[in-house]
């Protein structure tokens, strides 16, 4: 409150200054022996008087002011400042301060809060006339918040010299703003200036249009109204974009957690229960990497997560291709039993983990590239989440490459397509099926590095994905990589549409009802291999 | 002609013992002196009950998986709702003496400002609705799925995955407390069924009993299903799904009423689990507990009815005793067993102990697919 009203005082003077025509030198020194008593009011006469003549170097005085950087002569009463690089500058001017004025007692201009709310109100008043056009154009759009109609006279000599696209737009957006609520402006006016606030679109522009007194002319009225919807309508639109884009995120995270699924479940036909496990692996791998890296390679520490992909991968894959050689071999062509021997491989490994790194969540760090987020069309996304999107199409299109383009690719997909005949054509099975399922094992590890940045990395961090998995892996047809891609991205974008009418809990039970009943329609899933065997 | 007999020699024994358990603990409980080296403690008579109840669910999963093939991994949602309805006439039985002094509603309800009973909740004060209501609804459940998954002809892998997604999405919808179950507190708190209080060792004696006269029941209705014309076409879509639909039979019309009768006697077993444990709660749902019901039937021998039980108490007895001594190993113990018992007696304990006898009798029903391999099988996975 008390903020504002000094923002007013100060904009108000301000503009009478800029009314006045160009401050005359005596003024400027009036004001500015102001500073030189060491007395707080004084010092707030001092800057409303700074601001009034509109000093040319009167910015400069402020932010060292703010800065704690003005001092003063007691003897000469003579203003000084330090600019930023510490070099002594006369404040009426800006130039150099003469040498003897260097070595005598400078005292500093003290500044309490209530002067630091004057400093910022009188600061705000230059940038309108600052040489920088960002500055002018985020000084317009203080004014636009605010739409302190003081500052109209100020808005209009600043458009009248402005040069800028972008800062022009801002000054008149801010003055659209003030003439809006302005009482005594034609009403014309008025009406075409809440189109220019709508356009604006933010919940500033939203506050303005909707405050209006309640004797504003109708046809104003109506003007705002349509503002206000047509604002509400980009919400609601700007609503569907970030739940399809947190849609696609939320698909991404499912996909690189099905997409060794899909290799292993879907091409070899193994049900792997412990695919959650894999992730968490991958996980853990990624945690103890960034601590090695800490403890022993500090320099590599904004790589580290760039190092622990090849990592997770490689012990991820290690320990699924030491599960396939021990138990799954032994079980091929018995879906069932797999199903509870990898379950049993499952537990082992969660209760191995918690034995090793204790039941607690253990905290990988997100690289200082990952951190922060950017707006896009009002919608504000984390880049980690952008990240993993990127990561998640990068691993699907690198692991489609190495099926279609690679001799190890050929030879899973003829072991897949009919085991006996390709160990005919002299394809060495089991080295095949330990590959793929080694494969498979290590992208879910690559899984694990990319979901330790939004998940809690816990021994139970693939129990949380494995039901959703598989149903994305069934969903989208086994044996189907493309499948598995249209299933996550697909599931994961109605389940961030529902939420909003059903809820986070509700949405997902529904979603969940809807695959069962999807799978009862088509049981083979989206992309269904064609095949002649009756039974699977 | 032994191979139609309903009761072969070791459901002989297997009703001999579970009968003569029903009456021994209750007499040794109730009725010898504590200090007798035969007297069977307070706290051990609700817990053999929970192994009986958890026998019958076996029992359950057993006539699905190893007689038709079936491989729910959403058996502990029906067992879940059985025991669900059981516990929501336990709350009504608490009348007035709860926390909040209600006579209607149960204290989750007052807790959460309701006004009124939900009309779900009406009936539950009597204790044969409840019965019904825990038959019932687990068998409606089941009867629905499997009238859509069996005529799609969702079968294998595809059929376990959507009965493990059924049973999440029940889980997700008790754990909501607008769903007025209790939310992830569950119910609780019980007082007394039909009359008595449950904290009375006759009363859980009795429930004791009861249990184990129900196991008895089951496996007589089982064995009765299996043995008759009815478990012979079951055991042929077990073996060869396709050949018995070439040859003119309905196969998801018997596969469906084995699933349903199967989720009918998971959910007795449910309600008569409730009152000895004194709570249910909706991680009963969890998907976990589901497969952990499967390897019970795993270990003591699938498709033996007998072994399924015996494989309840077994796993449940080494949980308890692990999970007192050697906490930390029991995720060990447990998986180890999953892995172990598929890979080395894929028969369970039954068929291994069969096995070394060598007895080869003819009454025995042909073992399940992978112990020995139907010729149409496929060699290859993921055809």
């Amino acid at each position: 409150m008390l903020s504002g009203l000094v923002r007013l005082i100060a904009f108000a003077a301000f503009c009478a200054a800029l009314v006045a025509g160009p401050a005359c030198a005596d003024a400027i020194d009036d004001a500015l022996s102001g500073f030189t008593t060491d007395k707080y009011d004084d010092t707030d006469k001092a800057l409303q008087g700074l601001v009034a003549t509109a000093a040319p170097n009167g910015l400069a005085v402020i932010e060292a002011l703010a800065a704690g950087r003005l001092l003063f002569d007691p003897e000469s009463k003579t203003v000084l400042y330090k600019d930023a690089s510490g070099a002594l500058k006369l404040a009426k001017t800006g130039e150099p301060a003469p040498a003897e004025l260097a070595g005598k007692p400078l005292k500093t201009v003290r500044v309490n809060n209530r002067l630091r709310r004057a400093v910022d109100a009188a600061g705000g008043a230059f940038e309108l006339r600052s040489p920088d056009a960002a500055k002018r154009a985020a000084a317009a759009r203080a004014v636009f918040k605010t739409r302190e109609s003081t500052a109209l006279p100020a808005i209009d000599h600043a458009l009248a010299d402005e040069k800028d696209a972008a800062a022009k737009k801002a000054l008149e957006q801010a003055r659209a703003a003030i003439i809006l609520g302005k009482a005594d402006a034609p009403e014309a006016e008025r009406a075409a200036a809440a189109a220019t606030v709508a356009s604006v679109a933010d919940p500033d522009a939203l506050a303005a249009l909707r405050t209006l007194p309640a004797d504003t002319p109708v046809s104003v009225k109506a003007a705002a109204e349509k503002g206000v919807a047509a604002i509400e309508r980009w919400a609601t639109v700007a609503n569907v974009i970030q739940n399809l884009v947190y849609g696609m995120s939320l698909g991404s995270v499912l996909l690189l957690a099905a997409i060794g699924l899909a290799i292993t479940f879907g091409v070899m036909g193994v049900i792997n229960m412990a695919h959650g496990e894999m992730v968490m692996i991958g996980a853990y791998a990624t945690f103890l990497t960034q601590s090695l890296i800490g403890a022993y390679l500090p320099a590599l520490n904004s790589a580290s997560l760039v190092i622990a992909i090849p990592v997770a991968f490689l012990v991820a894959g290690a320990v699924g291709a030491l599960i396939e050689r021990t138990v799954i071999r032994f079980l091929y062509g018995r879906p069932l039993e797999t199903l509870l021997a990898t379950w049993g491989v499952s537990l082992i490994l969660q209760q191995a983990v918690r034995s090793v790194f204790g039941p607690s969540n253990r905290t990988v760090q997100t690289p200082e590239w990952l951190q922060g987020s950017i707006e896009i069309l009002g919608v504000s996304l984390t880049w980690n989440r952008i990240a993993i999107i990127l990561f998640a199409l990068a691993v699907f299109f690198a692991l489609q490459l190495l099926l279609r383009r690679t001799s190890l690719g050929l030879q899973v997909r003829a072991v897949t397509q009919n085991r006996r005949m390709a160990g005919s054509m002299g394809i060495r099975t089991p080295r095949v099926d330990a590959m793929t399922f080694g494969l498979g094992s290590g992208v879910a590890g690559i899984a694990g590095v990319a979901l330790s940045q939004i998940d809690n990395v816990s021994p139970n961090l693939g129990q949380n994905y494995i039901i959703d998995s598989f149903l994305v892996v069934v969903f989208g047809g086994v044996g189907n990589l493309w499948g598995t891609l249209v299933g996550a991205l697909s599931i994961g974008v109605a389940n961030k549409l529902l939420e909003p009418f059903a809820g986070a809990v509700l949405g997902k039970i529904i979603l969940l009802i809807a695959i069962i009943l999807f799978i009862q329609k088509k049981p083979r899933g989206l992309f269904a291999l064609k095949g002649r065997a009756v039974e699977a | 002609m032994s191979r139609y007999r309903l009761i072969d020699g070791a459901g002989l024994i297997f009703l001999a013992i579970v009968l003569a358990l029903a009456v021994l603990v209750p007499a040794s409980n109730l009725w010898l002196a504590p200090d007798s080296a035969l007297h069977i403690p307070d706290y051990l008579v609700p817990l053999l009950g929970k192994y009986l109840a958890f026998a019958l669910l076996a029992l359950a999963l057993d006539l699905v998986w190893g007689y038709c093939g079936i491989l729910s991994l959403g058996h502990g949602a029906f067992f879940a709702l059985g025991g669900y309805a059981m516990g929501m006439y336990l709350m009504r039985q608490i009348g007035s003496r709860g926390v909040y002094g209600n006579l209607v509603l149960p204290d989750f309800m007052v807790f959460l400002n309701w006004q009124e009973l939900p009309w779900f909740w009406l009936g539950f004060d009597h204790f044969w609705f409840a019965c019904l209501v825990a038959i019932a609804v687990p068998g409606l459940l089941a009867f629905g799925f499997g009238w859509l998954a069996f005529r799609s002809r969702v079968t294998g892998v595809y059929l376990s995955i959507i009965t493990q997604a059924m049973t999440f999405a029940l889980m997700l919808a008790f754990f909501r407390n607008d769903m007025g179950f209790g939310g992830n507190n569950g119910l609780t708190d019980f007082k007394e069924i039909v009359g008595y209080p449950l904290q009375w060792a006759e009363t859980r004696a009795a429930l004791f009993a009861a249990t184990a006269v129900a196991l008895a029941l089951g496996y007589l209705l089982a064995r009765w299903v299996v043995t008759s014309k009815l478990g012979k076409v079951v055991v042929a879509v077990r073996d060869a799904e396709s050949r018995t639909r070439f040859i003119g039979y309905r196969v998801e019309n018997y596969k469906l009423v084995v699933f349903t009768l199967s989720a009918m006697i998971a959910g007795v077993a449910g309600a008569l689990y409730v009152p000895q444990v004194g709570i249910i709660n909706p991680s009963e749902f969890a998907p976990a507990n589901s497969i952990e019901a499967v390897i019970w039937v795993a270990v003591g021998g699938r498709g033996t009815l007998v072994g399924a039980a015996l494989g309840a108490v077994i796993v449940n007895a080494g949980k308890t005793w692990f999970t007192g001594a050697l906490p930390s190993l029991w995720l060990f113990a447990l998986g180890g067993l999953f892995v172990a018992t598929t890979l080395l007696i894929p028969k369970g304990v039954v068929g291994a102990v069969t096995d070394i006898l060598g007895i080869r009798r003819k009454s025995e029903l042909p073992a399940a697919p992978g112990v020995v391999a139907p010729k149409t099988a496929p060699a290859e996975p993921a055809q």
